[in-house]
């Protein structure tokens, strides 16, 4: 049994250890590979943390295995009766006295980072012109799709949170029907949009998405909301600091911007009959819409956060938006005509802010 | 095996039988009722659980439809905490604590069997919840925002059915405490009790403290929902975090209900099958009762991303890794009891050998996940669910079934195949780590968790992947043991009362199964591991504590199981009140009912009866 026991040890270590050594996950949702100050202050921790727990289980597992080859019956005999031993002091307080250390050695950290990461006073501060410093990011999750407003620069999105690399981004998060959680795993960190307060934390971006696979960092909603919980994903796009700049001026640029009826677009003017009633094409306003905004929906990277970006899914998912996210409030334009719903997706498509 | 009760009962007819298991009192009866009801929803856990494994075993698979996948893992998370790991130790409880002190019985025979029923009937309640409407959805948690949403009766079912089976553990708690302060032999001292009996005392006194908050937190649930209260809806005042606190103030400690039982089988095993007293006995009850008392204090380390501010988060995530510091004290004093001693590899020695670097494994990610920053990125990731899993299953189930190998002589008077136990053992053991460990990994890739279904090019895919095959092995493994049952029940090979030949405690001392009195006289604890010290002097058996007498016995009562049943048929009532007229007076007459059987509780005497000395004196001569 003994032999077989190692020999299964063996096999199953051997082929844990080439598991992991195979990637750490992908670089745009991978905590592992993190692209953001927070995010690899939360990696250190875990590096730590890591390092002192593989400690303490090289030490039992040496016992464990070392009791487990000396002491069997089958050496002893079936008549062997061992030493009864009440226990030791010394020893008892030995294994109480280390591991208090080691969790010393861990709280100092834990308790340093809380605090850190959990500062938020600069959220309000201002300049002598009384213009904010910081930028600030008041994100509304809601069923199934995120709402990212810039309240300093009167700006609203959907879907694709776009922020500056290199300097520490602030948000205010809430929900507007149940509970969700804001995680970006790459960057940092979640936290939970409640549904009755504003919670508020930062984030820092260290690395432009353009690199990236797809373009973008992947975000993820953490807290069960539903039946397409695992389907509100978001994507987040990070910018230099100056192409930021230039990506709001153009979202400002769209002030007053709407579909007409009377569009020489056909593709406009079926928008404007069916869908302005709860989609903006402004990208100009302030949370709270009924739908997500579509000011940018040409730039976007994937149809509903999570569908492959092409005409053919934004069609499908208009006709039909239950059988791609079951749960969401948007009714189904199943009684569009397919020149209509063509004519629409061609026009969405064509809704862009950058180059 | 010739005692008399069992030669009556082998004589009854099937409805006679049927009669005599619902009116038991028995503690024996009922630990084997409570055996029988959580190993049912153990499998029927088990199916959910391969459920959601065969939806993720690939990206965008459509097994089963979203809803229908967060109603599975609702029912799943339910099932196996409250009706099946709960009450399968419960069973071991029931079956062995009161035989562990010299007891004859609990101090309240009549309401452990109305527990046991409580926990069957809301447990059968909870499920119906298939057949009748749509199952609950909200997650084991039930977090107040979604839960109100929720469409449908699910969430009343998972309201009611909850309510009734944790009134049934309350009481359960209860009658152990009691049991283990006033029904200890003479002799029996605090400090000479079983770690089994230690930890199901401190596991008790929890459960005195920690079902209340979730009695509570259900009421509000249940008003929200069917009474048109608004203790959640925020909008009218109400608050979803309340429900936040209440829950994990009642499920935090939860998790050492179980945990604490499972230490305690394994404080067992690891001494018998080592053939050494437990190293370091007393600083095992500190550790035991040490952790009892933290476990109330970090529930809000499930919060940390909720928004507490960083002073209550910091506060939480020390007081959660000073938890580490007492499960380590257990985890070297185990280490050290088998240092030293003559291991023999059983099948319950074999799982509690499982257990040491399986528990460690959890253990040491629950205080990675202790530091609050840290846990940011971890809570409510893949991670999170390999660490619960470690911890519960590489805990308490595998402390279940090495009590299932270990005590199934005790209870049933027969053996269960050690083969057959070791091939379980193997196809779970690697089963488990094969389905759970990879999928700290998927965490820590970003992979949330309760998803239904997941994207391709996520890196997730054969994780995944080697995470259903490994649940297969250990449904494998779970296969195996039902065959192992139903084997050695058809073989019904009798062995005596001590057939591990190493056992320590006073339950061993006894036939297997014990005669219905347990103890034909009551007897005598000289010291730790009593029936040890008995077998090291040549004596088989016990010193007795008092010439043969005449034994008083509580009658079956039949009454638990109405009481319960007009609980349950309320239960339809509260929930269609507001749909169908046949609501209310359905909610009145069932509770009526329930009063009604309580009066007469209240009112008829029943005062038992004897079994006299010569009774006594002819079945024990009977045995021998």
């Amino acid at each position: 049994m003994m032999k077989g026991l190692k020999k299964w040890r063996l096999v199953t270590l051997l082929a844990a250890l080439t598991i992991i050594l195979s990637g750490c996950g992908e670089e745009y949702l991978s905590t592992l590979l993190p692209a953001g100050e927070v995010g690899q202050d939360q990696f250190n921790l875990l590096l730590l943390t890591t390092g002192i727990m593989i400690l303490v289980m090289i030490v039992v597992f040496t016992i464990y295995f070392i009791a487990l080859a000396k002491f069997r019956r089958k050496k002893f005999g079936d008549d062997h009766m061992p030493k009864d031993v009440e226990g030791s002091h010394k020893l008892e307080l030995i294994w109480t006295a280390i591991p208090i250390l080691l969790v010393i050695i861990m709280a100092v950290p834990t308790v340093y980072y809380t605090y850190k990461l959990g500062d938020v006073s600069a959220m309000e501060a201002t300049d002598d012109e009384g213009n904010a410093e910081n930028l600030v990011v008041n994100v509304t999750a809601k069923l199934y799709w995120w709402e990212f407003e810039y309240p300093e620069q009167g700006i609203v999105t959907a879907q694709e949170l776009v922020v500056p690399t290199g300097e520490r981004v602030y948000f205010n998060l809430i929900s507007s029907d149940v509970k969700h959680s804001f995680w970006i795993p790459a960057i940092g960190g979640k936290l939970d949009t409640n549904v009755e307060n504003v919670n508020k934390f930062y984030l820092t971006f260290d690395k432009e998405s353009e690199g990236l696979e797809d373009g973008v960092f992947y975000g993820k909603c953490a807290e069960l909301c539903g039946p397409s919980h695992a389907l509100m994903d978001f994507k987040v796009k990070t910018l230099s600091p100056d192409d930021f700049d230039g990506w709001v001026a153009a979202m400002q640029e769209t002030e007053g911007a709407t579909a007409s009826a009377d569009s020489a677009d056909a593709g406009e003017a079926a928008f404007a009959q069916s869908c302005i009633g709860c989609h903006a094409v402004s990208g100009v306003g302030t949370s709270g819409a009924a739908a997500p905004n579509l000011a940018t929906y040409g730039d976007r990277n994937r149809v509903a956060g999570f569908l492959e970006h092409n005409e053919q899914n934004t069609i499908d998912w208009i006709k039909d938006p239950q059988k791609y996210k079951p749960g969401n409030l948007m009714p189904a334009f199943d009684s569009l005509s397919d020149e209509d719903l063509d004519a629409i997706a061609d026009y969405l498509h064509g809704l862009k802010v950058e180059e | 095996m010739t005692t008399v009760s069992n030669s009556v009962e082998q004589k009854k007819g099937f409805g006679a039988m049927l009669w005599d298991w619902l009116t038991t009192v028995d503690h024996k009866k009922i630990g084997i009722l409570y055996l029988i009801g959580g190993g049912f929803f153990f499998v029927l856990g088990g199916i959910e659980a391969m459920l959601i494994r065969f939806q993720l075993l690939i990206p965008n698979n459509d097994f089963v439809s979203a809803g229908f996948f967060n109603e599975l893992i609702t029912m799943h998370g339910t099932t196996m905490i409250f009706l099946a790991a709960m009450p399968l130790l419960f069973g071991f409880m029931n079956a062995i604590v009161p035989l562990q002190i010299g007891a004859r019985d609990v101090a309240f025979p009549f309401i452990n069997s109305l527990g046991f029923w409580m926990f069957f009937f809301g447990g059968l309640f909870l499920n119906l919840s298939w057949f009748l409407d749509a199952a609950p959805d909200a997650g084991w948690t039930s977090y107040a925002s979604l839960s109100i949403a929720s469409a449908g009766h699910g969430i009343d079912f998972y309201a009611i059915g909850l309510q009734i089976a944790g009134a049934g553990t309350l009481m359960a708690g209860i009658n152990f405490l009691v049991t283990i302060i006033n029904m200890r032999a003479p002799g029996m001292t605090y400090m000479r009790m079983p770690l089994f009996t230690w930890t199901t005392f401190v596991a008790s006194a929890l459960i005195l403290f920690a079902f209340p908050p979730l009695t509570v937190g259900i009421f509000f649930l249940t008003f929200d929902r069917m009474f048109g209260a608004n203790f959640f809806d925020h909008t009218m005042g109400g608050n979803t975090i309340i429900w936040e606190h209440i829950f994990w103030i009642f499920g935090h400690p939860e998790v050492y209900i179980l945990i604490l039982p499972a230490f305690g089988i394994f404080s067992e095993v690891f001494s018998v099958f080592a053939r050494k007293r437990l190293f370091g006995y007393s600083a095992m009850v500190f550790a035991t009762v040490l952790i009892g008392f933290l476990g109330f204090m970090v529930w809000a380390h499930h919060m940390f991303t909720v928004g507490l501010g960083p002073t209550a988060n910091a506060i939480f995530a020390v007081a959660t890794m000073a938890i580490a510091v007492p499960t380590g004290v257990k985890i070297f004093n185990w280490l050290l009891t088998i240092w030293g001693g003559s291991i023999k590899i059983t099948t319950p020695m074999l799982y509690a050998l499982g257990f040491i670097p399986s528990f460690v494994m959890g253990g040491v990610t629950g205080v990675q996940q202790g530091a609050a920053p840290l846990d940011y990125q971890l809570h409510d990731s893949y991670f999170i669910v390999a660490h619960f899993h470690y911890v519960i299953v590489g805990g308490v189930v595998l402390a279940i079934l090495a009590a299932t190998h270990y005590w199934w002589p005790k209870m049933f008077g027969t053996m269960l195949s050690e083969k057959l136990g070791k091939i379980t053992f193997w196809f779970f053991f690697i089963g488990f780590h094969m389905t759970f460990f990879l999928q700290h990994f998927l965490g820590l890739m970003g992979m949330p968790r309760r998803v239904w279904t997941y994207m391709d090019g996520q890196g997730w895919n054969l994780f995944n992947l080697i995470s259903t095959i490994g649940a297969v092995l250990m449904a494998i493994g779970v296969i195996v043991l039902i065959i192992n049952v139903i084997i050695t029940t058809a073989k019904n090979e009798r062995v005596g009362n001590d057939p591990w030949e190493d056992g320590r405690t006073l339950e061993w001392a006894i036939p297997s199964p014990p005669p219905f009195y347990n103890f034909a006289q009551t007897p005598l604890v000289r010291g730790l591991d009593s029936y040890w010290i008995e077998k090291q002097e040549g004596h088989n058996g016990y010193t007795a504590a008092e010439p043969v007498t005449d034994i008083h016995m509580p009658n079956g009562s039949i009454i638990p199981f109405f009481m319960t049943l007009g609980l349950f048929i309320a239960g339809f009532g509260a929930m269609y009140r507001l749909e169908h007229d046949w609501g209310l007076p359905v909610l009145i007459f069932g509770l009526a009912f329930t009063f009604l059987t309580m009066g007469i509780r209240s009112i008829k005497d029943d005062l038992g009866y004897y079994v006299t000395k010569d009774q006594i004196r002819r079945m024990e001569r009977g045995r021998d």
